[in-house]
């Protein structure tokens, strides 16, 4: 059993990793990799909110919007699933700012460096998108918290490392026109390329 | 020499500034560096001469290349020769001609008979990688105004050496293109990049025709001969099947199939003592790489799986086989992508050998592992740097205010 959520750990970091295999929250992953420290901050901010938003929107899903999620109401054949989409963005949206007030009454320090990135990741496609992963292919709910940290972790793991090269490249004469996001596209095109020794692993 | 040393003098005028010819600078200054001693020196106060300059730095990796460029030619030839021998068959189009005039007799036991044979497949790829990839950097430098530096001559002569010998040559000149312009020129040239070029050509082909570049067909210098890797009958069958392909000290010299300048260990040995002594290379990072090599593969060893065979290869075959001392030696140890920092070295190196093991047991989709590996510790060298440093400046700050 436990190998099991190892395996599913490791395959969501590395094997299906959110930014480098899904391309998912890239404009998140593009504008703030330009300093180490600050995209560790972001990428702390999505580990913490993807592990708290995927088992969560799995509750949701297991006990509401299943077709026959509502047999513990007494209701029985019901499907609403055509809502799921605005629900979990919803309860994102929700924890995030809830998630935000706790940690500015409780944990200042932590609120100061993570605050800004907080609200700006409420609508990153990768949050969303690891929801939308877990009801897909169907995670239990220890599962899906084994998934929310996993896709969180790699998605930071991938987003340190752009900031790592965009600094040691802050002196590269790069052409004028692809200055900016034009390199740092690349960038992330040659990482996903090195990424790919994962693809293909069967774990 | 010296009507050389004239002649581009008297050149000179025509490329200096105001000249007719400036723009073409660069590869007047190319051509005059390449030749001579370049005649500008440092003249602000500060400054610390060495005779460690790029130049010397580049020529010498090439120096170290030497061995694997003759085993690269006298294993191809070898390997295909062997087979003719016992199946027949001959020289098919323009390269056998081309050898019937050089004399030719396809003795698998010749030194020259190799040799040529072997000629006829890797120089073509070598000419072709050499002048398109210095196509793109000649014009880059003309565009930029930058001197033509000594930077790809690496590039040009490691990435001939990664390649099976029946790559097509327009792949090659794809694949030059793609290492040299969105792996190294886009960022600023050599010293800028951020990934090994060479690789960055390699995994680029590997990706968009794999047909070419891996299987089984295309090791050997000879159409339509299957022969699989050493790597690829441990992929299928462990050890057992490696030992029915091949012996050891025959791995160890570099008398198996595979891209045409890795299989001799013993040749990069050879570039790793030039490398090493020369302080060039990064013992460091050979020598982490190598440690992790030996600690994963054993570890793997003590594991043992029941489905699938290459846990059970050892660490003395995992580093005889495939690419992974040549690119350990050569290409690992690459200053401008690795990482710079002595413990970010270790670490580079540890995680550079940890992920050649896991991807050559662990993911059956490659039977080998070595570039993707070394691209995946590019792609983490700048962030351990930052780390070290960080840790560094920690370190130094407590000192201070204690």
């Amino acid at each position: 059993m436990l190998e099991h959520y190892l395996s599913l750990l490791i395959k969501s970091i590395f094997i299906e990793n959110m930014a480098l295999a899904f391309f998912l929250g890239m404009c998140t992953f593009l504008a703030v990799s330009r300093k180490v420290d600050t995209s560790f901050g972001l990428g702390v901010a999505v580990v913490v909110v993807q592990t708290i938003t995927v088992p969560a929107n799995n509750l949701i899903f297991q006990f509401l919007l299943k077709p026959g999620a509502l047999s513990w109401l007494g209701v029985g054949d019901t499907d609403l699933t055509f809502i799921g989409l605005i629900c979990y963005i919803g309860v994102i949206a929700a924890i995030v700012q809830v998630l935000e007030m706790v940690l500015d009454r409780y944990v200042p320090a932590l609120y100061n460096s993570l605050g800004i990135f907080l609200p700006l990741i409420t609508v990153n496609c990768a949050i969303l998108g690891g929801s939308l992963f877990m009801v897909e292919r169907d995670y239990t709910f220890a599962e899906s918290v084994v998934f929310g940290f996993g896709s969180g972790t790699g998605w930071a793991l991938a987003i340190v490392a752009l900031a790592g090269i965009r600094e040691k490249l802050k002196y590269a004469d790069v052409p004028e026109g692809l200055r900016g996001l034009g390199i740092t596209f690349m960038i992330t095109g040659l990482m996903a390329m090195a990424f790919m020794a994962f693809s293909g692993i069967q774990l | 020499m010296k009507p050389l040393r004239n002649l581009l003098d008297k050149l000179h005028p025509l490329f200096a500034e105001g000249g007719k010819l400036q723009k073409l600078y660069p590869l007047y200054e190319a051509i005059d560096t390449f030749t001579y001693t370049p005649g500008e020196v440092t003249d602000g106060a500060p400054h610390v001469r060495d005779a460690m300059d790029l130049k010397r730095v580049m020529i010498t990796v090439v120096l170290a290349l030497v061995p694997c460029f003759f085993m690269a030619m006298w294993n191809t030839g070898y390997q295909a020769n062997s087979i003719m021998q016992v199946n027949g068959g001959s020289v098919e189009g323009w390269r056998g001609l081309l050898l019937e005039l050089l004399g030719y007799g396809g003795n698998p036991n010749s030194l020259v008979d190799n040799l040529l044979l072997g000629a006829a497949w890797f120089v073509p790829i070598y000419l072709v990688t050499n002048i398109v990839g210095g196509l793109w950097e000649a014009l880059f430098c003309i565009v930029r105004r930058h001197e033509l530096n000594e930077g790809f001559l690496v590039t040009g002569s490691l990435f001939p050496l990664i390649c099976p010998p029946t790559l097509p040559l327009w792949q090659v000149a794809l694949g030059i293109s793609f290492g040299v312009v969105i792996g190294k020129e886009i960022f600023g040239g050599t010293g800028k990049n951020f990934l090994n070029p060479a690789l960055t050509g390699r995994a680029f082909l590997f990706f968009a025709y794999p047909a070419q570049i891996s299987g089984d067909k295309v090791w050997t210098a000879l159409d339509g001969v299957s022969r699989a890797t050493p790597l690829s009958h441990a992929a299928e069958g462990g050890v057992q099947a490696v030992i029915g392909v091949t012996s050891w000290f025959d791995a160890f010299f570099g008398l198996i199939p595979g891209s045409m300048g890795e299989t001799s260990t013993l040749a990069c040995l050879f570039g790793a003592a030039v490398l090493i002594l020369s302080g060039i290379g990064s013992w460091r990072i050979m020598s982490s790489g190598l440690v992790s090599v030996v600690a994963i593969s054993l570890m793997f060893n003590l594991i043992g799986s029941s489905t699938n065979p290459m846990f059970e290869l050892g660490p003395h075959w995992h580093l005889v086989l495939g690419g992974l001392t040549f690119g350990l030696v050569f290409m690992a140890t690459d200053p401008v992508s690795g990482a710079m920092t002595e413990e970010g070295q270790w670490v580079y190196g540890f995680l550079i050998g940890t992920m050649c093991i896991l991807i050559r047991v662990v993911n059956p989709a490659f039977p080998e592992g070595m570039m993707l590996a070394i691209l995946f510790g590019n792609v983490f060298a700048p962030l351990i740097d930052q780390l070290v440093l960080k840790f560094h400046i920690k370190r130094r700050l407590r000192h201070v205010q204690g």
